[in-house]
Parts: C-alpha cells; sequence; structure tokens
C-alpha cells in the first residue's frame, strides 16, 4: 500500500489547477437548464476540448487525454476545487462513451466520440417511458426495421437535458413479439429528425431539465445501432455499466460541497450549536465525503490491478446520494428562515446555491435507477439472496 | 498511489482465515465461556504457531517484524471469529510499546521473545478505558499513570472483576501503587508512547468491529435463506433485502477509512488522530447497524442464547466504546476539521 501521489501525478495535478486558472470562464455560467446557458456550457466544453481536457480518460485519437483513473481523480478534484461549470454532456461523456468504447465499431467511435469531446454533439439519455421507469424491462417504444432503417414509434420521458440536446441514446423494442428483457436494442438517434416532438418539463426549480420525448415514425438508420440487434439489454447492464456507476459522480464534488457546509457552520455556529444535531450533521458529511474519496481510490487502484467491479459499484450510488442529501438538508438547517430565498433576493446573506443543491439532492436517490433497485442489485447479486 | 494490500499481507490474511474457521467454531467459542478463566492455553497456543503473535515483534526478538497494514487484516479476521482472548493487546499493543522503549531497557529482552513465541500475556491499563482487559492471566501489566509508562507483575495489583454481558469480555478493575521501581518511562517519553498506542488500540478495535459487522451480515444472509414464510426464504423480500443492502454499504465504505488509518500510523503520517478516530467511527456505526439489522432479520431467533448472533452482536457493543468512546473520537474529528485553515475539501485527502 503506497498512498502516496507519484511526482508525475503531482505534476499532472499543477498542469490542470494552472490550466483551470488561466480559462476558467470569468463569471458563473447561466444554468445549462436555460437557452442562454446551453449555449455557454456547450462553449465551455469547447474550451475544455482544446486543451485537451474534456474527456480525459479517453485515448488520444479519439478527443482524450489517455489519463488513468488516479489521473482522471486528480483531474476532477481540481475540476471542483477550481468551482468550474458543470459538465453539460456528461450524459455522453460519462455514461454513453464506455458502453461506446466497448461494444461500438471502429467506424462508430471516429464518428460519435470527437465530436462529444469537442461538445459539437450534446448527448441526452432515452430510457425511461410513462409505463417503464424502475421496471425498465417494460419498454414499449418500438423500432421496427425496415430495409436499412429503423422505423422508431412511442414516448420516452425524464430524458435529461433533452430540451436542447443534440443526440439522444436509448433501449428500444426491435422485436414487436418480444417481453421484458428480449428484443431490445441499444440505438443512437440525431433528436432533429421528423417525427419527434419534445416536450420540456418544468422541474421543482422551475427550469426545464428534461424532457418527454414523442417518436412518430422516425427513422434511424440501422447504422445508427450500437451491437446486436435484441442485445440492448446486455449492452446496458454490462460491465461498463459498472464503470459508469464509477465515473457518474467523482469524489471531489462531495468533498468540495462538505468543505462548504464546514464553512457555512462556522459562520453561524453561534446561532445553530442550539441544535447539536447541527454540528454533528456537519461532522458526518465531512467524514461521508472523506469515505466516498477514499473508496473511490480504492476501486480505482483494484481495477489498475487488474480488478473487477462487480455488484458492489451499486453500493456507491446509495452512498453520494444519501450523502448530498445530507449535506444540503443540513446547510438548509443552518441558513434556518433565509434557506428558502432565492439567490437574487435582496437579502439573501449568504444563502449561495445551497437551495438548488438542496433541490437537486432530492432528485439523487431516484435518478440512474432509484436507490430501492440498488438495493435490490446489492442483496441478489452481492449478498446472494434470492431473487424475489 | 496504490491502495491495496501486498500479495504476502493478503495471503497469511487467508491462512489465518482458514484456519480460524477450523479452530473457532461457536460451539468451541461457547465451552471456552464455561471455563473459569474465559481463556483457552490450547487456542492460544495455536494462535501462537500460526506466528500471530510473532508478527508484530522485531526480528533480532524472534518476531517477524511487520506492523500495522498486517495487523489491520488480522484484527479484521479475529472480529469475524469473535476470538475470546486479547490477543493483539499483547501480541500488537504492548509489543509496540515494548518496541519503542529506550534501548537499554531490560524488559524489552526479557518480554519480547515471549511475547512472540507465544507464552507471555501482557495486559495494558489506560485512562481510556476504566478496566483492564484480562488482567488476571496477565504475566505482565503495562499501566499508564500521569503520562508515565509503568510496569508492574501481577503480584502488585489488586483485582476486582466486573462481569460483562460478553462472556468472554474478561474486565478487571486494577488497583496498584506507582512507585520508581516500576516506572519504566518518564513522561515526556511517555505521552508519545501512550498516544501511539492507543491509536493503534483504537485501529484495533475499528478493525475487529469491521469483522464482527461482516460475520453479523453473514449471519443474516444465511438465516434469512433459509427461513421459510408465506412459502418463501425470508431473504427474497424487499424489506429485508434493504435492511441487509444497507448494512453492505455501510461496511463498503467503513473499509478503506480504516485501511487509510493503518497506513498513516505504518508510516508516521500527519493526522493519525483525525484519520484514526475517523475510522474507528465508520467501523463503529457499520457494527452498530449489522448488529440491529441481523436481529431484525433473525426475528425472535436473534433473541435467543442460542443463536449465534449475540457473540458477535455483544463483542460490537462492547467494542463500540472501547479505546475512546464516540464523542471523545468525534471531538478528535471536530478539532480537525473546524480549526482555521484547516486542509479540506478536493486533492486533501492524502495530503
Amino acid at each position: 500500500m503506497r498512498l502516496e501521489y507519484t511526482e508525475r501525478q503531482q505534476r499532472f495535478r499543477r498542469e490542470v489547477r494552472d490550466w483551470l486558472e488561466h480559462n476558467l470562464p470569468k463569471r458563473a455560467l447561466q444554468s445549462f437548464d436555460t437557452k442562454e446557458g446551453f449555449a455557454e456550457h456547450r462553449a465551455w466544453e469547447g474550451r475544455l476540448f482544446e486543451g485537451h481536457w474534456s474527456a480525459v480518460t479517453w485515448p488520444k485519437e479519439v478527443g482524450g487525454r489517455g489519463c488513468d483513473l488516479i489521473e482522471w481523480l486528480i483531474f476532477e478534484e481540481e475540476y471542483w476545487r477550481a468551482g468550474a461549470p458543470l459538465r453539460v454532456n456528461q450524459n455522453g461523456i460519462f455514461l454513453l462513451a464506455p458502453t461506446l468504447m466497448e461494444y461500438g465499431t471502429e467506424e462508430q467511435k471516429r464518428r460519435f466520440l470527437p465530436r462529444m469531446a469537442s461538445g459539437e454533439d450534446i448527448w441526452a439519455q432515452g430510457w425511461s417511458e410513462p409505463g417503464a421507469g424502475s421496471d425498465m424491462a417494460a419498454i414499449r417504444s418500438k423500432a421496427l426495421r425496415d430495409g436499412d432503417h429503423y422505423v422508431i414509434s412511442g414516448q420516452k420521458t425524464w430524458s435529461t437535458r433533452a430540451v436542447w440536446a443534440d443526440w439522444l441514446f436509448g433501449l428500444f423494442r426491435t422485436d414487436p413479439s418480444s417481453v421484458r428483457h428480449h428484443g431490445l436494442t441499444f440505438i443512437l438517434l440525431p433528436l432533429n429528425l421528423p417525427g419527434i416532438t419534445i416536450r420540456p418539463v418544468k422541474q421543482l426549480n422551475g427550469q426545464t431539465g428534461f424532457a418527454e420525448i414523442f417518436f412518430d415514425e422516425v427513422r434511424v438508420p440501422v447504422a445508427n445501432r450500437l451491437a446486436d440487434e435484441g442485445a440492448g439489454w446486455q449492452v446496458a447492464m454490462a460491465t461498463a455499466g459498472f464503470e459508469r456507476g464509477l465515473m457518474l459522480r467523482s469524489p471531489g464534488r462531495f468533498q468540495q460541497t462538505a468543505k462548504a457546509l464546514v464553512e457555512l457552520y462556522l459562520r453561524h455556529q453561534a446561532r445553530v450549536d442550539a441544535d447539536p444535531a447541527v454540528r454533528d450533521a456537519v461532522l458526518q458529511s465531512w467524514m461521508g465525503a472523506e469515505a466516498y474519496a477514499l473508496a473511490t481510490y480504492r476501486t480505482a487502484c483494484r481495477l489498475a490491478k487488474g480488478g473487477q467491479i462487480g455488484a458492489e459499484a451499486s453500493t456507491n450510488k446509495i452512498f453520494w446520494s444519501e450523502l448530498d442529501l445530507l449535506m444540503h438538508e443540513t446547510a438548509m438547517h443552518i441558513l434556518g428562515a433565509r434557506a428558502e430565498l432565492m439567490p437574487h433576493a435582496p437579502d439573501a446573506g449568504d444563502v449561495g446555491s445551497w437551495l438548488d443543491g438542496f433541490l437537486f439532492a432530492q432528485a439523487g436517490p431516484i435518478y440512474a435507477g432509484t436507490n430501492e433497485i440498488q438495493r435490490n442489485i446489492i442483496a441478489e447479486r452481492m449478498l446472494g439472496l434470492p431473487r424475489s | 498511489m496504490d491502495f491495496t494490500f501486498e500479495e504476502q499481507q493478503v495471503a497469511f490474511r487467508d491462512a489465518v482465515r482458514k484456519f480460524l474457521m477450523v479452530e473457532a467454531a461457536p460451539e468451541m467459542l461457547r465451552d471456552i465461556w464455561e471455563t473459569e478463566s474465559g481463556r483457552s492455553r490450547d487456542l492460544r497456543a495455536k494462535l501462537a504457531d500460526q506466528g500471530i503473535t510473532a508478527l508484530s515483534v522485531p526480528e533480532e526478538f524472534g518476531g517477524i517484524g511487520l506492523g500495522d497494514l498486517d495487523w489491520v487484516l488480522i484484527n479484521q479476521e479475529l472480529g469475524y471469529y469473535a476470538i475470546p482472548d486479547s490477543l493483539s493487546d499483547t501480541a500488537y499493543l504492548a509489543a509496540w510499546l515494548l518496541k519503542q522503549l529506550p534501548g537499554d531497557v531490560a524488559l524489552k529482552k526479557n518480554w519480547l521473545p515471549r511475547i512472540a513465541n507465544g507464552t507471555a500475556r501482557v495486559a495494558l491499563g489506560h485512562p481510556a478505558n476504566p478496566f483492564v482487559a484480562d488482567a488476571q492471566l496477565a504475566d505482565l501489566l503495562l499501566l499508564w499513570y500521569q503520562d508515565e509508562v509503568h510496569a508492574v507483575a501481577p503480584d502488585r495489583v489488586k483485582l476486582s472483576f466486573n462481569p460483562s454481558i460478553e462472556m468472554s469480555r474478561r474486565l478487571y478493575r486494577v488497583d496498584w501503587t506507582p512507585g520508581e521501581s516500576t516506572r519504566v518511562a518518564p513522561a515526556r517519553v511517555g505521552r508519545d508512547l501512550w498516544e501511539g498506542v492507543f491509536n493503534r488500540a483504537a485501529l484495533a478495535a475499528a478493525a475487529q468491529l469491521l469483522g464482527l459487522a461482516q460475520r453479523m451480515l453473514d449471519l443474516g444472509i444465511d438465516h434469512s435463506a433459509q427461513r421459510k414464510q408465506f412459502g418463501k426464504p425470508i431473504g427474497s423480500f424487499q424489506a429485508v433485502k434493504h435492511h441487509l443492502a444497507d448494512v453492505a454499504v455501510k461496511i463498503e465504505f467503513a473499509k478503506p477509512v480504516v485501511f487509510r488509518a493503518a497506513h498513516c500510523l505504518a508510516n508516521n503520517r500527519a493526522r493519525v488522530a483525525v484519520h484514526v478516530s475517523h475510522a474507528k467511527l465508520a467501523a463503529c456505526e457499520a457494527a452498530w447497524l449489522a448488529g440491529r439489522r441481523s436481529m431484525q432479520v433473525h426475528g425472535a431467533m436473534g433473541y435467543t442464547w442460542e443463536a449465534d448472533l449475540q457473540m458477535f452482536m455483544k463483542r460490537a457493543w462492547a467494542l463500540d466504546s472501547a479505546w475512546g468512546d464516540r464523542a471523545f473520537h468525534k471531538t478528535r474529528v471536530a478539532q480537525f476539521i473546524f480549526a482555521a485553515g484547516a486542509p479540506l475539501g478536493p486533492g486533501e485527502t492524502f495530503t
């Protein structure tokens, strides 16, 4: 066991820090769930790409930097430490790309990855449907083969970033007689095709962070299929899925929040110490963020030595989403009567973005597979309990 | 950066695990409860044969010369099998303390070889604990007195037994009189030595708690896979699954915290205090939840003397406050994170 960074890793950290210092936008970007903010974030993705920082773990040939997971962690730590913008293309870069690299043809990789890295194509996800949420195998949207095209009809919902995104990836039923996990196919399609209607859905914060997508006989070339027809479920659930479980939320994000929470608490300590639960929650928050970082480094090192991630990746999702809730709930309690104020309220004081984070934290235990589904996965695949 | 154990460390752990699986079955441990001393010479001798008592004694004194990272793995196993012996007090903590004493102290030469070959038991008295574990069988007591280290022979102490709900605990109040003849290190040296003992002891408790948590989880899994109600194993019901999945999450995120603390001690790094306290708290939480949830999925069976769960659950309850209770360890973490200019946030984990 050696818990020190190498000379090279330390140089890499300085390089990241230096680049961010010189290139970070001078003022905070608007929310990427507004039209202007989306454009600003796309431009930032382009800036990252020019510096070769937009997808550090990818091979250089497709727009990455060829970094290993430890360098990725260092990059992320510096990124969150600097308070850099949220990643508008995270669906693509962190969720689709690992799958594309494992299952895509060479042609597909060349076609999609560089444009994803540069922010020219921003991706949305198409999993959930009105009748298929936690029960994703109940997907009904059809993609019927017609020569060298699929003809897609149906509806997707809760599609994050779909309001302004360029492309969508998701699962469609290519075998109309199939049921459950069979007969599903992983398809990539541009969101400007004829027959697609996008209806933005307002979220808790009043912005349209996700959308419903209606498909009315939308023609998609067969070349846009990822892996074999009918293999969609396996592709979506395969090992790449576990690796995505590692990369969806890097620890730097939560460590930055924990640090801000400690500072917030210290500013309000004289008032809030009357409730000892607040101080304890701040302690738990810092320890939780630290534990998440340590667990991620441990997993990264195990993978580097040829280990595999299994179902224990499901523990990650539960851990960070509950930690995020704890931290933001605690911040709300500390802010007290001002917690409900919008950041631009004239008497907002130091409420900052805690409210926004608090609202977003409510979604954590729900998206990317509810925590109940994650607990089932842990119980059945990690602990070996019988299926229901 | 390499957050994994060396192959030989894992191999040694696996050998100990295999040995304990055979030699420390719950029914044997129950037999040992019934003996007056609560300890088995036979088991102790077998553990010594495995090399555990020699693990961290320096080679010049007949040991193997390993350290904190090796012990963190072994202590998990001692917890998993609820070994009824304060083995790590003698072989890890007392061996460390003796090893750190100035070179000319005769005590080292007298006792380290006997610890290594498994013939000596050393008990430790520290103000964090009101009682001294296994004091009645000790061949030597190393006792704190105002930061001084005292080495006291068993015939110089008066012991009062304090029974614990945990049948394998043997706790004693120790009354004794410190003097020139018993003092082996003055306070200015002893302060750091006791700090080192305390942190290693808290880490050892944390590692044992991790092992106990895993054992209680495993017992809960076994029971809920076998016990049928409504025509199916109760483990197929979500309410039961989720109880146990929560425990798996706690264990998964406590382990690296405990391992980091061990690395920190082994390498004399700064921030030992906060990292060890974090480790103890994380392991306590995992074990406490494991006990509660395993109890719940065991149903009424879990409330019986007969079910083995009690052996591990009671040990976990006892260790929760051993070598610093939660209040103490939270205070140490708070002192670190609430200090002006504390290095918190991303990128500070390993600085």
